[in-house]
């Protein structure tokens, strides 16, 4: 599904990604962990076109994403910092990011999950930031893609919400979808993911599945072999 | 594009400062015409106002918004759309409700006035048409400081000290080296300088109205065929033209290249 | 013609003249066939009725008190050959002629009618193109130029001529004609008390109205437009200058009027539009300026040189580029409750005079004066916050010229 060669990407002196090569396959969730700083976000950025890479290549269904932007159309993004046009009503986004996607959508169905139906007439500024993150969801999850990539989409949810989204990610697995995920909830990781790719330092560390992980650090916990394979490092 | 702009316009068009403005034009409007009952002076008094204030708050305006919808415009990269399709359609969001409200707000108290039945429409016209020209420059202008300059101090700072460069700093040594240089043929230069800024364009270009008499005046053949014919006014306008297509080409360029 | 019905009409005209003067027609057909003819045969105080036609006819003299009356404008063609009509007599009337084609020279001033040391002359109703002078008078007095009109087409200073000239004429009326197209559309030269009125002196290469040397003249209600410049004023004593409109003198050198070695002359009710410069002033002295209208000039009034003890007052100031320019820093002249739409200044007591007074120079035309490419900074922020200093505290610009009681209304 997607492709990713010897990806480089410098903020001003600021090494981010040092040659990354990554292969996803399509189907199952992929959850993409690293410390603070280690790179997650700008990979998921490049991957969507909003970081350009300064070399390397990636390539979604074989076909490079260099300058294009209709690929977009097949994949549902979560930024991380879920911040909105203030002055609209959580209605209005709605129907404008329908209306820019331009395809079927569920959103009904999510309103009632997330139980938005009380806010949708609000302005997105009088909202907490929980219920920001659950719109943020909302309108990420309302169509029907191939690929999702959710970047912290645990961020501010109560546990009611929590248990909702984790359900509905096992749904959206269950359809064949591709799903990538970074977060530092390793709970979360640990319950949903099916294969990790640790980033560090600019680089994939590890990929593989989470017993994989265990075993190469002789860990039973999962935040303990992630600690640990960090310390392998140093 | 159009849907950008659409939702960009939307959301200005319900901001507070649009109607703050459009209120400030509008309130002008009538204190000039009805306080001082005189459509001339009015003309006069406007363009002071023009191609003073237009410009700064293009400028603000532009930065403003730029920073403001940093979020909106990630949010917006991640959708399948082009990024000069976003960037152009804020762009112009911003620079039409501008210029909307300049060209609305003036325009209602001097209609009601019966501007129609008065012969300064051409030269109120040409007013509405520098304005917004100028709100078109300078908030492309300001798009581009703020596209450049992730620190918002910075890029605040900057668009204001652009403003004050050509507003004020600028005839400042365009005076000084004119007269440094006094002994030598200065129309070219003058004329030359005058098209470099969009501000003195402006000017020059409302001039060729007002002033037509105290331009007529001057000595050089290259001054006198500029301002007495409409090849000044030609000219000028499409140099207008070129100042707004400019800077949104440069913008457009830039953003294809910045990252998110 | 000579049919008996006119023939009929004449003589009961010729009875009833108290004069016993004849009316001699002079046409095509007639045994007159031509206006020297004509003049040859009449004697004194007859009329010579020129009728409907074309005469081919060139250095008429007139020498005997005759009134040449055209019917229906005949056509005297003086196919550049040279001067066409010669008034060397008393009580000449020339009334209805068309006359074209007069002779160009470099070495005489050929005139379409010109008249000599004569007096009591009428000049009227006639029509002048193709012209190299129009009217001249040469030391003839007491005369009326009325309702003419002088069509020039002159392209070059050099080898045209004035419209109407008058040289060493005193107490002559020249009123309602209409001058175009040649280099002075009226040119006085040492005449004295002539009264100019109602005439309208257009697209003339020099001046609309030119005086030299002459006083105690009067002009009222003309109108002067597009000229090189409107009107100048020279070397001359006691003009009475009112109710006339100077408009759009566009030029390097262009103005509405200017006055040279003028003094004690009077300037009231006059329009001055969209000219260069309004009024040009050089060594004029003891001049009133009352109720003058200034409308978009570049420069309403340009001081340059010594002008003493003028006075402005009542004349309203609108939307000129510039209102005064001096050259200088003495001000020897009083502006009192003149109009200013530049002015800024409040009323707080009501009386209809602003408390603050007007400064009408600005710094800004003392660099124009300087470096005049300058101009192209007019309006513009920075000149405004420096023409602003300047008013606060003035340093190039005479600190006792100003405005202390500026209008708050139009003067009416």
């Amino acid at each position: 599904m997607i492709q990713i060669e010897n990806l480089h990407k410098r903020f001003g002196k600021n090494e981010v990604l040092t040659g990354v090569d990554l292969s996803i396959d399509e189907g199952g969730i992929f959850a993409i962990l690293g410390p603070n700083g280690s790179g997650k976000t700008t990979l998921i950025k490049s991957i969507l076109g909003m970081v350009i890479p300064n070399k390397g290549t990636i390539a979604i269904d074989g076909v490079s994403i260099k300058n294009q932007w209709k690929y977009r159309r097949e994949i549902e993004y979560l930024p991380q910092i879920a911040n909105f046009p203030n002055n609209l009503k959580v209605k209005e986004l709605v129907r404008m990011i329908k209306d820019l996607r331009q395809r079927p959508s569920e959103e009904k169905k999510l309103i009632d999950l997330f139980e938005l139906e009380p806010f949708l007439d609000k302005k997105l500024a009088t909202l907490s930031g929980g219920t920001k993150q659950k719109v943020n969801l909302l309108l990420t999850l309302m169509f029907d893609n191939t690929l999702i990539i959710l970047d912290e989409p645990t961020t501010g949810l109560d546990p009611v919400a929590l248990i909702r989204l984790k359900k509905l990610l096992q749904d959206e697995k269950k359809q064949g979808k591709t799903i990538l995920v970074s977060s530092h909830i390793m709970q979360f990781v640990e319950e949903v993911a099916d294969e990790i790719v640790y980033l560090l330092e600019g680089r994939i560390y590890f990929k593989g599945s989470i017993e994989a992980l265990k075993t190469k650090t002789n860990q039973t916990n999962v935040e303990h072999a992630i600690a640990a394979i960090t310390n392998l490092q140093n | 594009m159009l849907k950008i702009l659409k939702y960009s316009f939307y959301d200005l068009m319900r901001s507070r400062w649009s109607y703050i403005y459009f209120l400030f034009y509008l309130s002008l409007g009538f204190i000039l015409l009805f306080l001082n009952n005189d459509v001339s002076k009015a003309v006069i008094t406007l363009m002071n106002i023009i191609i003073v204030l237009v410009p700064l708050i293009g400028t603000i305006f532009g930065v403003m918004y730029y920073y403001n919808s940093k979020e909106f415009t990630e949010l917006l990269l991640a959708q399948p759309i082009k990024r000069s399709s976003i960037f152009l359609g804020q762009y112009l969001g911003v620079a039409g409700s501008l210029s909307l409200s300049l060209v609305v707000g003036l325009g209602i108290p001097f209609i009601l006035y019966g501007l129609f039945r008065s012969d300064a429409i051409f030269d109120f016209t040409l007013l509405l048409i520098t304005g917004a020209f100028l709100t078109l420059i300078f908030t492309a202008l300001s798009f581009n400081i703020a596209l450049s300059n992730e620190n918002k101090i910075k890029g605040f700072g900057y668009a204001v000290l652009l403003w004050l460069f050509l507003a004020v700093i600028y005839d400042g040594l365009f005076l000084m080296s004119l007269i440094l240089f006094e002994e030598y043929p200065l129309d070219t230069f003058s004329l030359g300088a005058t098209l470099l800024n969009p501000i003195d364009l402006s000017r020059t270009l409302i001039l060729l109205k007002l002033d037509i008499s105290a331009l007529l005046g001057y000595t050089g053949a290259i001054f006198r065929r500029f301002f007495g014919t409409d090849q000044g006014l030609i000219v000028s306008l499409s140099m207008l033209l070129l100042w707004t297509v400019l800077p949104v080409w440069r913008l457009l360029y830039k953003s294809k290249k910045k990252d998110f | 013609m000579g049919n008996l019905p006119t023939r009929i009409i004449l003589f009961l005209l010729f009875s009833v003249s108290p004069l016993c003067a004849k009316t001699i027609p002079v046409c095509i057909d007639c045994t007159i066939k031509s206006v020297s003819e004509g003049v040859a045969a009449a004697a004194d105080f007859d009329t010579l009725l020129i009728k409907k036609g074309t005469y081919k006819e060139f250095n008429i003299l007139i020498d005997k008190p005759l009134t040449l009356l055209g019917e229906n404008y005949p056509v005297i063609d003086g196919e550049d050959q040279g001067e066409i009509i010669r008034i060397v007599s008393d009580n000449v009337t020339i009334d209805g002629l068309f006359i074209i084609n007069v002779g160009t020279s470099y070495t005489t001033d050929y005139a379409a009618i010109r008249v000599v040391k004569s007096e009591n002359f009428l000049i009227q109703n006639v029509v002048l193109e193709k012209l190299f002078f129009g009217i001249y008078l040469e030391k003839s007095n007491h005369g009326k130029v009325y309702h003419n009109k002088i069509i020039g087409d002159a392209v070059d200073e050099y080898n045209s001529g004035n419209g109407i000239q008058l040289w060493y004429s005193h107490h002559v009326t020249v009123d309602r004609n209409i001058v175009q197209g040649v280099r002075d559309g009226i040119y006085l030269e040492f005449s004295d008390n002539v009264t100019i009125n109602n005439n309208r002196s257009t697209n003339n290469l020099r001046y609309g109205l030119h005086f030299m040397f002459s006083n105690d003249d009067v002009y009222t209600d003309n109108t002067f437009e597009n000229n090189g410049a409107g009107v100048a004023v020279m070397f001359s004593k006691r003009i009475k200058m009112v109710g006339n409109t100077f408009m759009r003198n566009w030029g390097t050198a262009a103005f509405g009027m200017l006055l040279k070695e003028i003094n004690d002359a009077e300037i009231s009710n006059n329009t001055f539009e969209e000219n260069t410069i309004g009024i040009n002033i050089e060594g004029s002295n003891r001049i009133t300026y009352k109720n003058n209208d200034f409308i978009n000039n570049g420069w309403a009034i340009k001081v340059l040189g010594a002008c003493y003890t003028n006075t402005f007052t009542n004349n309203n100031f609108l939307y000129n580029s510039f209102d005064i320019s001096y050259n200088s820093k003495l001000n020897d002249n009083v502006f009192d409750q003149n109009y200013w739409s530049n002015y800024t200044g409040y009323d707080l007591d009501k009386n209809g005079i602003g408390d603050v007074p007007y400064r009408p120079v600005k710094l800004f035309s003392y660099i124009v004066n300087r470096t005049p490419e300058t101009i192209i900074l007019l309006r513009s922020l920075f000149m405004d916050i420096i023409d602003f200093s300047e008013k606060v505290s003035p340093v190039f610009t005479p600190d006792n010229l100003m405005d202390a009681n500026p209008l708050m209304k139009k003067a009416s």
